[in-house]
């Protein structure tokens, strides 16, 4: 038949081409990974492809900023603890010691059947495997008044930088004994600490410099991570500053009015100055485009976290629903080594190892008072599971507390360094 | 008695600034001191290498000096100077570690307070001894547990891929409060993840981390450590 005779020329060719250069041969038939997301779960699992496949897989990261603020620690830039360069990292080190294609772009379309990726610029790539680590985007219409046009007048900053220094500045000019508010968001969301770590550093900084003033967290949530934790280190360190109006007082019905500058609290009308809105979260929206989300997050396997949709593609971080692993940057990163090597092994002939994940967050609640929380976990078929855990105790030493907070410097350093592959 | 208090005090005083160089060292009080030590560095005989060399023989002993141990560069090229431990230079180095010797592996901020590190320098110079004393190399038991880990030939690959869930907290080169790992000699390696998992050291997400590594799985990483420049 035509066909088979077609064929076997067709790799009689390639092997003629494999012996005479081989160099050339293998770019040409290389597989290729490409990766949406620069963050923790897409910087990491870029990077760990290259390397894990030693080169013999082309790997292409798409990430449309060109330097990449963590929003780990940004709630330290907020307190006064760190300045936004410090949070800032450039893809430079993985296009030049790494090898990776680096493309400063938005993916906005996935066609599954011809696997390729189209990007705003026009450009069309072609994948073996795809690797979504496309991070949160926010449910429209969660928080009634509120939208992505009201940014600037009540700033999320749930995403880092210009949102997170407009947040900044809005609370260092607050006026004296002013009320900053925060709507706090529902399960499941980036970084359970995140919104009460903030509460910290924000009452942190006006302890300083505009002590009368209070802060208003409004929770549609029962109860939140490390609760205890920072309930106690409210009291010590900010006494009478912080008020959190939950469930029971008419929380789970909340709007605001970013014109008026108020919260409508299940018919209570508060006048704020500072309006913190955290918003319910969903996966990053190309990862709906792509047709691969159940809901609001993208449903995972454990053991590789391939899309339970589509086995070529991998979903990471946030936008995943893989279980018990609490959405965070350690966790993202953490996935992107579990699913490289399934990738390597997969596509380059790599050994295929047993997943394994952990996390641990650290939170500060005040200058040199650090607490943690943390798990391990495994891959069943149900999802991500966790196995052992621990967590900060009240009434801990002040020794132990800073010594935690100089690790969560380490920690950063560390995770940092292996997202980005510099020092 | 007031006034012989009072007396009593100028008396420190005057002393305190008359001399500002070491004040008097009590052994006895510096015990208490070394128990963050004990963590990472035997001492005495019989001592041998854990995450921190062994200080049997420390005083006189060249900087960096010790063989089986892998050091930092900073102590090494000191050594290599011709430097050797006297009680004046531990004092400074355990005020500042980082600061005496930048880039040193050991974790450990510095003790501001004189009188505490006058104590601990002196009872490391009791429980140490000098460098021409000492005798031959360590011969210390290894524990069994740590001993069946030693004796399995480490799967590199394995453990490559296991170093990734290290390097999310250890960065290449420390600098923090979390100890650089890269380098370490494979003994060293796995005393130190033992020394967890028998509940000789403590550290939450550690312990955790450890106590869910088998054997084969710590000698993989130790393998693979080991290489990692
Ligand atoms: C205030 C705050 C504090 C936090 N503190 C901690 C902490 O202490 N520890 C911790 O572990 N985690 C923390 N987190 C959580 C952590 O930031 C996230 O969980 C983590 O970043 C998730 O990684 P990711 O890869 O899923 O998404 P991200 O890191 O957000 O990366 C997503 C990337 O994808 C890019 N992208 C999105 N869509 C597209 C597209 N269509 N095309 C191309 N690129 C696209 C984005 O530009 C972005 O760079 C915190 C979060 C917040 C908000």
């Amino acid at each position: 038949m035509p066909l088979d005779r077609r064929q076997f020329l067709g790799s009689a060719a390639a092997l003629t081409a494999t012996l005479a250069a081989p160099m050339v041969a293998r770019a040409q038939t290389a597989p290729h990974v490409v990766v949406v997301g620069g963050g923790a779960g897409g910087a990491t699992a870029a990077r760990y492809v290259a390397t894990g496949s030693n080169g013999a897989i082309n790997v292409t990261l798409v990430e449309p900023s060109r330097a990449y603020y963590t929003c780990f620690f940004s709630n330290l830039y907020l307190g006064g603890f760190l300045n936004m360069d410090s949070l800032g990292h450039s893809y430079g080190t993985l296009a030049s010691n790494f090898g990776i294609n680096v493309v400063h772009d938005w993916a906005i379309g996935v066609d599954r059947d011809a696997k390729t990726v189209t990007l705003a610029g026009g450009a069309t790539l072609s994948y073996d495997r795809l690797v979504l680590s496309p991070g949160i985007d926010f449910v429209e219409g969660s928080v009634p008044g509120w939208s992505t046009a009201a940014q600037n007048a009540m700033p999320h900053a749930y995403k880092a930088g210009s949102q997170t220094e407009l947040l900044r500045a809005q609370v260092m000019n607050m006026r004296e004994g002013g009320v900053f508010a925060m709507v706090a968001p529902p399960n499941p969301y980036r970084c359970p600490p995140g919104p009460y770590e903030r509460v910290s550093m924000v009452a942190h900084m006006l302890k300083q410099n505009n002590p009368t003033a209070k802060i208003l967290i409004v929770d549609p949530k029962e109860s939140f991570s490390k609760q205890g934790l920072f309930e106690d280190g409210w009291q010590r360190h900010y006494t009478g500053m912080i008020e959190r109006i939950g469930p029971d007082f008419g929380a789970t019905n909340v709007s605001v009015d970013p014109d008026a500058m108020t919260i409508n609290i299940d018919g209570n009308v508060e006048q704020v100055d500072v309006c913190n809105v955290i918003p319910a979260q969903r996966a990053g929206k190309i990862a709906e485009m792509a047709g691969i989300t159940d809901g609001n997050w993208a449903p995972v396997s454990a053991y590789d976290l391939a899309s339970k949709m589509d086995e070529n593609i991998h979903v990471l971080g946030d936008a995943a629903a893989q279980g018990d692993m609490p959405k965070s940057g350690f966790s993202a990163n953490s996935q992107a080594k579990v699913c490289a090597n399934a990738i390597v092994a997969a596509l380059a002939g790599g050994r295929a190892f047993p997943p394994r994940f952990a996390n641990t967050c650290w939170s500060l609640i005040d200058t040199n008072d650090g607490i943690k929380v943390g798990a391990t976990y495994e891959a069943t078929d149900e999802g991500i599971k966790s196995t052992s855990s621990f967590v900060s105790q009240v009434g801990e030493d002040a020794a132990t507390r800073e010594t935690t907070y100089r690790e969560s410097l380490g920690w950063y350093d560390a995770i940092t360094e292996d997202m980005f592959g510099t020092a | 008695m007031r006034q012989i208090g009072q007396f009593g005090l100028a008396v420190a005083f005057l002393t305190a600034l008359s001399s500002p160089a070491l004040s008097e060292g009590d052994a006895s009080r510096g015990e208490a001191a070394y128990r963050p030590c004990a963590a990472c560095h035997m001492i005495g005989e019989g001592a041998i290498n854990r995450v921190g060399p062994h200080l049997e023989g420390l005083m006189g002993r060249p900087v960096g000096g010790l063989s089986d141990y892998r050091y930092s560069d900073t102590l090494v090229n000191a050594g290599a100077n011709g430097v050797t431990w006297t009680e004046d230079n531990l004092d400074r180095f355990l005020e500042d570690p980082q600061g005496y010797y930048r880039g040193t592996r050991m974790v450990f901020r510095g003790i501001s307070d004189a009188q505490t590190r006058a104590d601990l320098v002196a009872y490391i110079v009791q429980e140490a001894g000098s460098y021409d004393s000492a005798a031959a190399p360590s011969t210390g038991e290894v524990p069994p547990e740590i001993a069946a880990v030693l004796a399995i030939e480490g799967d590199f690959a394995y453990g490559e891929y296991l170093s990734s869930e290290c390097t999310a907290c250890h960065a290449n080169q420390s600098g923090g409060d979390i100890p650089g790992i890269a380098g370490l000699a494979p003994s060293t390696f796995i005393h130190a993840l033992m020394s967890y998992k028998i509940g000789e050291r403590e550290h939450q997400v550690m312990t955790m981390l450890v106590n869910r590594l088998g054997d084969e799985e710590i000698a993989a990483l130790a393998a693979y450590f080991a290489t990692v420049e």
